[in-house]
């Protein structure tokens, strides 16, 4: 099993008649994602290499039976497109896009989770989810992933997360679903809704978390694994050497006032029972470890 | 982006938030001139992006013209240095605004709270000093949804709380009001006044400010022009700035190229980790071709600490054969001061070698993965 993602979702791409949407979207396709519809009101009735173009979200769901979407737009109006993905009746919002406000996101963020707390909102600022040998939704390199399992993938940088399935596929080891929950302040899902998932995932026998310095998410998330969470965790933090008051590219990744170092996190998942990565070298032999391969 | 004081009390004062009546200043001749307008006594505040000013002379009183402009010059003179004492910034603007008779000192700001993913308020009877001083007890919260904002008998709620003078309840209630707005319809990401003063008269008025604006938000914000070139003064950040990098200086002998900004961290921290250190953080991003290397590298060209370049490319949607080209391409173009350490993995990682193979030259090594191509670049810069 997957979680979130699998073969059997139906995307919709918000921005597959922009370049980005349509590498990413007939890249996505073309690794057996169902894209069912993108939207543009328009050039809603056109096509993109055959892929329908309908006003809104709405349409898309209702004609083409969409329960995801993938949003690919400009930052500016991608706090309308998530809201509009949301009122259009998907279950799973993956938004890729970067550089949104933060006064929108947080919006956004709680207006959702008020009116439609059915809904996931994955991201901003991610790379998507990948289901190896089952669906891709965002950036996230197939080629590096190998289908079948055991390992559950969690990360907010994107590059880390490529570099952790890389890692496990050298050692021999599959992945169910790498999760990028993206490195914006406010993610629409964290650590621990997807470490409630994998814990529910059958298929998933072992998780892989990848943090960095900003927030206490880290940290709530080894409070939630003590208590919640019985499968092995393997853990890799970025940033231990990063001058505090600067953001570390993401816009959530800044040790502030002291909080949110590297080592305080690092601290908490080990006392939370997960094993450690000094550098994301060791991930592989440390999940080989974990599963007594 | 962190304003500068007297752009934090201008931004303010677009929200109607009360401050000081003062002037921001150059020279000793316009300080004295702002404080002959506005009346003695005055206060004069050297302008720096950090804290700790105080204690090392930037703020001083001048009750005349004559003491005024001494004391203008002298700030104007100085170098305010950071908590570890390394980083200076010299002081290149005075903020001249009239000394405020103070009763009582608060504190008061908002943010995000990135846990509750709501909006905080804190409030506290004990300002002027820092807020991670103040016992948690003594601080009044108040989480604001975003969808609901704040309003005003929350906010009377809030102050009463807070345990302040009964006489700045009416004015603090207010000034919140404002601040709030200041934080929510200015897109900053902290508005912070600290202190908060209640006047001898009896006027709730903002001593100082704090404001940080939210970058991503600036394409609704026309006046944020004002502030181009706050960032930062580290002279390579201005120009990495410029070529759409995003680059943080440190003070290692390791020149960094990664991307991605988890990696790019990453690859900072593996540096550290085999005894080496870092001379900057620089994620190259998606699509990392020869104009983009060559950027790179000549922002890092310009950095003399450097003795050792440390290009660690996971290739993802960026093909490492593309990254190749580009390397091999920006070494015709850039006289390196230090050889390249490359290390390419992921998406086409085995055209990326052959084209850095057919491309041999002293100043390239490559290396076959993130630790050995760390361990090597530490060695060829000489540890730390």
């Amino acid at each position: 099993m997957a979680i979130f993602l699998d073969e059997n979702s139906k995307v919709v791409v918000q921005g597959l008649t922009g370049s980005q949407g349509q590498f990413y979207g007939l890249r996505n396709q073309a690794y057996g994602t169902n894209i069912v519809a993108g939207t543009n009101p328009r050039k809603a009735g056109t096509d993109v290499e055959g892929i329908p173009i309908y006003a809104t979200v709405k349409d898309a769901v209702e004609q083409a039976g969409a329960d995801t979407s993938f949003i690919i737009v400009p930052a500016r109006f991608a706090a309308d497109a998530i809201r509009e993905a949301v009122e259009g009746g998907v279950k799973l919002v993956i938004t890729v896009t970067e550089h949104i406000p933060a006064h929108d996101q947080a919006e956004v963020y709680n207006w959702a989770k008020d009116n439609y707390p059915d809904v996931t909102l994955i991201g901003p600022n991610c790379a998507g989810i990948l289901s190896p040998g089952k669906a891709n939704v965002g950036f996230t390199p197939t080629e590096v992933a190998k289908a079948g399992g055991p390992v559950g993938v969690v990360s907010r940088s994107g590059t880390l997360a490529y570099q952790a399935l890389y890692e496990l596929t050298e050692a021999g080891i599959g992945q169910t679903t790498c999760v990028g929950i993206g490195g914006d302040p406010v993610p629409g899902t964290g650590f621990v809704d997807v470490l409630k998932a994998f814990e529910n995932d059958p298929d998933t026998t072992a998780i892989v978390l990848i943090g960095e310095i900003g927030g206490s998410a880290e940290e709530e998330a080894a409070e939630y694994i003590k208590e919640h969470i019985s499968k092995p965790i393997v853990a890799y933090i970025a940033g231990v050497t990063a001058p505090p008051g600067k953001k570390m590219g993401h816009a959530g990744a800044i040790v502030s006032r002291g909080k949110g170092t590297a080592k305080a996190k690092m601290d908490a998942l080990a006392d939370a029972g997960a094993l450690v990565a000094q550098n994301p070298t060791e991930i592989g032999a440390l999940v080989k470890k974990v599963l007594n391969r | 982006m962190d304003l500068l004081e007297y752009q934090g009390k201008q931004y303010f004062a677009r929200y109607g938030i009360k401050i000081s009546p003062g002037d921001v200043a150059t020279t000793a001749d316009e300080a004295v001139a702002i404080a002959e307008r506005i009346g003695y006594p005055v206060v004069i505040k050297a302008q720096v992006q950090i804290g700790g000013r105080g204690k090392q002379g930037g703020i001083q009183f001048g009750e005349n013209a004559e003491e005024t402009r001494e004391l203008a010059e002298k700030v104007l003179s100085l170098t305010i240095y950071d908590r570890t004492g390394e980083v200076g910034y010299p002081v290149e603007k005075v903020w001249i605004e009239k000394k405020s008779e103070v009763a009582e000192e608060y504190y008061a700001s908002f943010t995000l709270d990135r846990s509750k993913k709501l909006h905080l308020g804190l409030l506290s009877a004990e300002g002027g000093v820092e807020i991670e001083s103040v016992a948690d007890d003594k601080i009044a919260k108040i989480w604001v949804d975003p969808v609901d904002g704040l309003s005003e008998s929350a906010v009377r709620d809030w102050v009463n709380s807070a345990n302040l003078n009964p006489a700045a309840v009416d004015g603090a209630v207010d000034i919140l009001q404002k601040l709030y707005r200041c934080y929510i319809e200015g897109d900053a990401s902290l508005t912070e006044i600290n202190p908060l003063i209640l006047t001898d008269e009896g006027e709730v008025r903002a001593l100082d400010a704090k404001v940080s604006l939210d970058e991503p938000a600036e394409f609704r914000h026309e006046e944020w022009k004002d502030f181009a070139g706050l960032d930062s003064k580290d002279e390579r950040e201005h120009e990495a700035a410029e070529k759409g990098l995003q680059y943080v200086g440190l003070d290692g002998s390791v020149g960094i190229i990664a991307n991605g900004a988890g990696l790019a961290m990453s690859t900072l921290d593996i540096v550290n980790q085999v005894g080496g250190s870092a001379a900057n953080f620089l994620d190259i991003g998606g699509g990392a071709n020869a104009d983009r290397m060559v950027d790179a590298l000549n922002v890092i060209n310009h950095d003399e600490k450097v003795k050792a370049i440390f290009i660690n490319i996971f290739g993802g949607i960026t093909r490492c054969d593309e990254v190749a080209k580009g390397i091999v391409e920006a070494m015709k173009r850039v006289e390196l001061r230090a050889p390249l350490i490359v290390r390419l993995d992921g998406t086409n990682a085995k055209e990326g070698h052959a084209i850095l193979d057919a491309n041999q030259s002293e100043k390239l090594i490559k290396q076959p993965d993130m630790l050995s191509a760390a361990k090597k670049a530490v060695e060829i810069a000489g540890g730390k």
